[in-house]
């Protein structure tokens, strides 16, 4: 078993208890699709270098939470601090040079540029990036060779060096969900927002992805993810939040948070001792 | 059939200011479509814009040749940011349809008779030259060989056509091989994904739809610079050649459109004067000469399908790197 950060919380672990020293803190966070009511987040905490899972059944508004966190999405109410720093109505660009950049459930390869040109898409501040200088290679071709160089270290430790040159459309799933991964750490992140990194991956790369996502942590990141798969979960996460319709109703330490009975009215239903019948209304007893 | 005056014809297309506008016209559609993934259905708008910047700043408010060239230029800038800032934010095939109906109004603009004094209305504009001619640097004479054969104007025209287009390949050469370029390509990909690694996609979309249509505007202005502006060459049919054009050489490439354009417009040439001979000459003597002209309209047609099914990459193209298929 990995090494865990224990004791993050302050008190007693109940849905929006204060963290010892949190890098994401929310409050009063309200996102509505029409009638429903996807996120109403009232207030909640995320603990810095460490890994925390964000879990609970479909529709628990797990991905518009990091839509909204990320700048993808707009909230109606509602602030959120990453660092100290207020990010209500900063646009995602933005969020991602603050340090805080996500990848999405599906995966977003840049199909039809090669890897190496994915990952070297991923640093920041490139002086070729813009305009003027884009037109005078003298600019930037010392920092091109050094993000080159960066992005190939990158690639040697998640293993897709020998694709470096093919476009990425010809990797498997796996490996584009590792891609992904990769160039978001060409940013050097300090908050890593993973969803559902483990879809559809086989279980051999299983085991590498979970090595990248702890040595993310022993390297001073902190990481908040999306996922379904329980044992990933109980595996690595060292704090486990637990969203049902919008709303946080659990939080706490993996084990813990499981045997919760909020978390197993979530993930079961309230009713699991009625007939489906009753519960839908088509019987009447 | 004369053989000899057929190829003589079509040989003299290789070098002509309808080519070199096609060429430029089609590699401002490669930064838009190619590079940036922007559907752009209003090039004929840009080209447009550039052809009657130039006309009307020397007609009407007696500008140098260079000043209307200038004014062309700076009304591209602007169309481009007018139209980019409602429709960027929209998904690409909705920008098509926003970009046509744009291209539309502004030639409808060209074309009403409320400003007959400026535009000319449906007559178009001509008379422009005597500032470009006083410029000339050649000296009156002959020059050339063969089919390509110039008086001094025509060499001075197709001097800075070729100028103009040989400085915008550097420069979209460049460009589109720099991290700027990448950056362009990634949003071509997905625009999410580069949004999630701090780029400011709307800001790159904005600078490519106007540097896309600056170029597509320089077409414009060599297209204009020989004889006249007429509003009914700057229809929709216009945007579709230049398409085919691109897609010919491949729209992804850099040299792809220059290498489109020509054979686009060698083609239309050597139809144009060997259909109305094989009606005369028997093989098609059911067509009047008239549908013998047509018909290369509708050869283009069937052309841009059969380019758009068997190679999307176009000529030039990477196989791997198809544009239609994702």
């Amino acid at each position: 078993m990995p090494n865990k950060s224990l004791d993050l919380h302050v008190g007693e672990a109940k849905p929006g208890c204060a963290k010892k020293d949190p890098i994401m803190i929310v409050d009063k966070l309200t996102k509505s699709f029409g009638g429903l009511k996807a996120v109403d987040v009232d207030h909640l905490e995320i603990p810095r270098n460490a890994i925390t899972a964000l879990i609970g059944p479909n529709g628990a508004g797990k991905t518009t939470l990091f839509n909204l966190l990320t700048g993808f999405d707009t909230g109606d109410t509602g602030t959120w601090l990453f660092n100290g720093k207020k990010l209500a109505g900063v646009p995602a660009f933005k969020v991602a040079q603050l340090g805080e950049v996500r990848t999405f459930q599906l995966t977003k390869a840049l199909s039809l540029l090669t890897v190496l040109e994915n990952m070297k898409l991923g640093a920041k501040n490139q002086k070729g990036e813009k305009l003027l200088p884009a037109l005078l290679p003298a600019i930037w071709k010392s920092q091109e060779k050094q993000v080159e160089e960066k992005a190939i270290e990158i690639l040697k430790k998640f293993k897709l060096y020998e694709k470096k040159d093919d476009f990425a459309a010809s990797l498997s799933g796996g490996q584009r969900k590792l891609l992904e991964m990769a160039r978001a750490l060409m940013i050097d992140p300090t908050l890593v927002m993973l969803d559902e990194p483990m879809a559809g991956v086989n279980p051999a790369l299983t085991e590498s992805l979970l090595e990248h996502i702890l040595n993310l942590k022993s390297s001073g990141m902190t990481v908040l993810f999306i996922e379904h798969d329980m044992h990933m979960v109980r595996h690595i996460a060292d704090w486990v939040v637990v969203m049902a319709e919008g709303k946080v109703v659990a939080e706490g330490e993996a084990h813990s948070v499981m045997k919760d009975q909020a978390v197993i009215d979530a993930y079961l239903g309230s009713h699991q001792e009625l007939d489906l019948g009753e519960v839908t209304g088509r019987v009447n007893k | 059939m004369d053989w000899g005056f057929i190829l003589s014809n079509t040989a003299a297309q290789l070098l002509s200011p309808a080519t070199f506008a096609f060429a430029l016209a089609a590699m401002g559609l490669a930064l838009h479509f190619g590079f940036a993934g922007l559907l752009n259905f209003g090039v004929a708008g840009f080209m447009a814009i550039g052809a009657y910047g130039y006309a009307i700043s020397m007609l009407t408010f007696g500008l140098a040749w260079w000043g209307g060239l200038l004014v062309g230029i700076i009304g591209a800038v602007l169309f481009a940011i007018v139209l980019g800032i409602p429709t960027l934010r929209l998904r690409g095939d909705y920008l098509a349809i926003v970009t046509i109906a744009a291209a539309e109004i502004v030639r409808l603009l060209f074309l009403t008779t409320a400003f007959t004094e400026v535009t000319g209305s449906a007559d178009g504009l001509s008379g422009y030259h005597a500032s470009f001619r006083e410029s000339n640097p050649f000296a009156p004479g002959t020059y050339g060989f063969g089919p390509w054969q110039y008086n001094e104007i025509d060499l001075w025209v197709l001097t800075l056509g070729l100028a103009i287009l040989i400085i915008a390949t550097l420069f979209v050469w460049r460009i589109v091989k720099s991290p700027w370029g990448r950056v362009l390509k990634g949003i071509r990909e997905d625009e999410d994904a580069v949004r999630a690694l701090g780029k400011n996609v709307f800001a790159y979309k904005m600078q490519a739809l106007i540097i896309g249509g600056v170029i597509a505007a320089l077409g414009g202005f060599v297209y204009a610079l020989p004889s006249a502006v007429s509003p009914g060459v700057y229809v929709t049919s216009l945007t579709f050649f230049v398409w085919t054009a691109l897609l010919l050489g491949g729209a992804a490439t850099v040299f792809g459109p220059i290498l489109g354009a020509v054979i686009f417009w060698v083609l239309q040439a050597f139809l144009t004067n060997v259909l109305p001979e094989l009606v005369k000459a028997g093989p098609l003597d059911f067509l009047t000469s008239q549908q013998s002209s047509t018909i290369r309209f509708i050869l283009v047609g069937v052309g841009l399908m059969l380019i758009v099914i068997y190679r999307p990459q176009g000529i030039f193209g990477d196989k791997k790197e198809l544009t239609f298929v994702k």
